[in-house]
């Protein structure tokens, strides 16, 4: 069978599979549809948030990203897996405790106050959209590449999967499938990382070969000769404090979005959260250590393919011609010697690498069976859906629970909340779609808002509400308002508007942790300044602190 | 103090404690020490500072997680509070 019959096939199993678990997780009861009952078992959760969380971008983009920055590359590496560590010992037990449905509904009944709600709500939604879109389109780029269909059609295809899950089984529906997701995209990950890391050093296991090989030094050594940045250098691509600052911003981004959250949420007790954000985090360990070593070797096999060989012999390399065609890999010989140079100077360099094609290209470089190559694209959808479905029901609760039903609605019959919550997410995912079709901006820069928004927000909100038990209603407002429009207005001016990097150079993806630091002082200045929280509310705070009592939140409501 | 603080104490420097080892091997091994320790390589393999960052510090967030887990279920069931 050709590849194309190979990936039609694999795509279209997994999606029957996405489907029919879909179909077989339907929900009839509010709980249900929020937060799947609270029956998912720790394990089973950790590799939901796993997929729920790896992005198209982690999956497609990230070894390419690390590749391209080196030894920075790190930043991504360990501000994605290190913020599950404040996730699991700050935020997910006592979240769990408090037992209610959304994020919102955290903030809004800890300040006992609509106001702080109404601030979560629009956070949740534009965070969660910011960060929804790529996916949706992520999902259009890898159909079109591997398929040939259009990238508008494959949005619209992944939209109405999405809705058909999420419609019928909400968190539920949303939850196994995100486990069956799991499984196909890192299945095809190690696949490809394991053949390519076999075929290059004889280790079979990528970690292992990036450890033990002195692979990382050799293309250091090379990517010097030809007069590109030292590789296991630091501070190459981007300045200690920007390395410092982006990593941190990650990682309390990631403790802050609230489609990760969320996920605690879904798991029988509060013991249960702690395991699970480490099961969490066993799961995305496994992609994230074998993508380092994914970035080396397949840099050091395109750089020791392409460089200096002559441009006819290149040319017949298949590869190089099916992925030339894209436009993602363009040769030019300009000074016409019939040789390829490759350099850190844009004048002399003859080849334009994109950073998509180190994850995309390595099954045919590393001459896979056809099938994987169907697999990886396979994994790639999988990875865009689960986290699109992750972050609409994000939007879609935040609507029609903390709007309809907590503040419009309260006295709606469970028929009607569930009628509710089915109608906005069925609007939600068909609104996000144009989106995902004509993206407002460049994705990668998309995702750095959503981090840094959810850095500056919700992490300072949540955490004072937990371990303060003094923080009020007034000192949280400010807090989360000054935090949202001072890093919204440095990213939207630094990235849009031409604004210099005003402060210390710090890059619009770093400047989360001081709207975050800000968030913390003005929060601390103002609750001291105003009257405590009310009796109830400390009680309230007392309580979340002891796992006691979790295991039946479920039946409250 | 009564017994219910007594847990909290307990759980806030268990908590603190993981957080130091978080953020030294975080950003004081991994970034801001990165420079000094490149220049040791083990096993033949990549510098040291370079391989922290890159593939270290992660296996260490598993480690930190899993202690605070268990440590966490002795600590519920030494003051009764297990879920």
């Amino acid at each position: 069978m050709s590849v194309e019959v190979w990936t039609w096939t694999i795509v279209i199993l997994s999606f029957v599979l996405y489907l029919g678990i879909g179909y077989w997780a339907r929900v009839r009861e509010t709980a249900g549809f929020y937060v799947a009952g609270r029956g998912v078992p720790p394990v089973a959760n950790g590799a939901a948030t796993a997929a729920d969380w790896m992005s198209g971008a982690s999956y497609i983009s990230m070894a390419g990203l690390i590749s391209f920055l080196g030894f920075d590359g790190a930043v991504y590496l360990m501000g994605w897996t290190g913020g599950y560590v404040l996730l699991a010992l700050l935020l997910a037990p006592y979240l769990r405790k408090f037992g209610r449905y959304t994020v919102p509904e955290f903030i809004g009944d800890r300040y006992y106050s609509n106001l702080a709600r109404v601030v979560a709500v629009i956070a949740a939604i534009f965070v969660s959209f910011v960060y929804a879109v790529p996916q949706l389109r992520g999902v259009g780029i890898v159909l079109s590449r591997y398929l040939g269909v259009d990238v508008a059609t494959g949005v619209w295809v992944a939209v109405l999967v999405t809705a058909f899950i999420a419609v019928l089984g909400g968190m539920k529906g949303i939850t196994w499938t995100q486990v069956a997701q799991y499984a196909v995209l890192i299945t095809a990950y190690l696949i490809m990382g394991i053949a390519l890391s076999n075929l290059l050093t004889g280790n079979p296991i990528p970690q292992l070969a990036f450890t033990f090989s002195d692979f990382a030094v050799r293309l250091s050594e090379l990517q010097v000769e030809l007069g590109f940045k030292e590789y296991v250098a630091p501070f190459q691509n981007l300045s200690a404090l920007n390395v410092f600052l982006i990593t941190l911003t990650l990682m309390v981004g990631t403790a802050g979005l609230p489609h990760v959250i969320i996920r605690f949420y879904t798991v029988p007790k509060a013991s249960d959260a702690r395991w699970s954000a480490g099961w969490a985090l066993v799961f995305i360990g496994l992609l994230y250590t074998t993508a380092p070593a994914v970035a080396v070797f397949s840099k050091y096999n395109l750089l020791s393919t392409l460089a200096n060989k002559p441009v006819e012999e290149v040319r017949q390399i298949d590869w190089v011609q099916k992925w030339e065609k894209t436009g993602l890999l363009k040769l030019q010989d300009k000074n016409g010697d019939g040789i390829l140079q490759m350099s850190g100077n844009a004048e002399v360099n003859e080849v334009t690498i994109d950073r998509d094609i180190i994850v995309l290209s390595t099954p045919e470089v590393a001459k896979l069976a056809p099938f994987v190559v169907g697999l990886v694209a396979a994994g790639g959808l999988a990875a865009a859906l689960s986290t699109a479905a992750g972050l609409l029901i994000v939007i879609a609760s935040a609507i029609s629970h903390d709007l309809y039903t907590r503040m419009i609605n309260p006295a709606a019959s469970e028929a009607t909340k569930l009628l509710i919550a089915r109608v906005v997410i069925f609007l939600v995912v068909v609104l996000a779609a144009p989106f995902g079709i004509n993206p407002p901006a460049f994705i990668a820069q998309l995702v750095a808002f959503a981090f840094g928004l959810a850095a500056s927000t919700f992490f300072p909100a949540i955490l004072l509400g937990i371990f303060d038990r003094r923080m009020n209603m007034q000192g949280a407002v400010a807090g989360m308002v000054a935090g949202l429009i001072f890093t919204a207005t440095y990213i939207i001016g630094t990235k849009y508007l031409g604004w210099p990097n005003f402060i210390f150079g710090i890059t619009a993806e770093g400047i989360g942790t001081i709207g975050m630091l800000l968030n913390f002082v003005v929060a601390y200045l103002v609750s001291r300044a105003t009257p405590p929280p009310p009796a109830e509310i400390q009680h309230l705070v007392d309580d979340i602190r002891i796992p006691k009592g979790s295991a039946g939140a479920a039946s409250e409501h | 103090m009564n017994r219910l603080e007594e847990y909290w104490k307990a759980n806030t420097s268990l908590i603190r404690n993981l957080l130091i080892v978080w953020a030294v091997v975080a950003y004081v091994l991994g970034i801001l020490l990165a420079p000094a320790l490149n220049g040791i390589r083990l096993f033949g393999g990549p510098p040291l500072g370079f391989w922290i960052a890159q593939q270290g510090s992660i296996y260490v967030f598993v480690v930190l997680i899993f202690v605070y887990a268990a440590r966490m279920k002795a600590l519920d069931r030494e003051y009764g509070v297990e879920d």
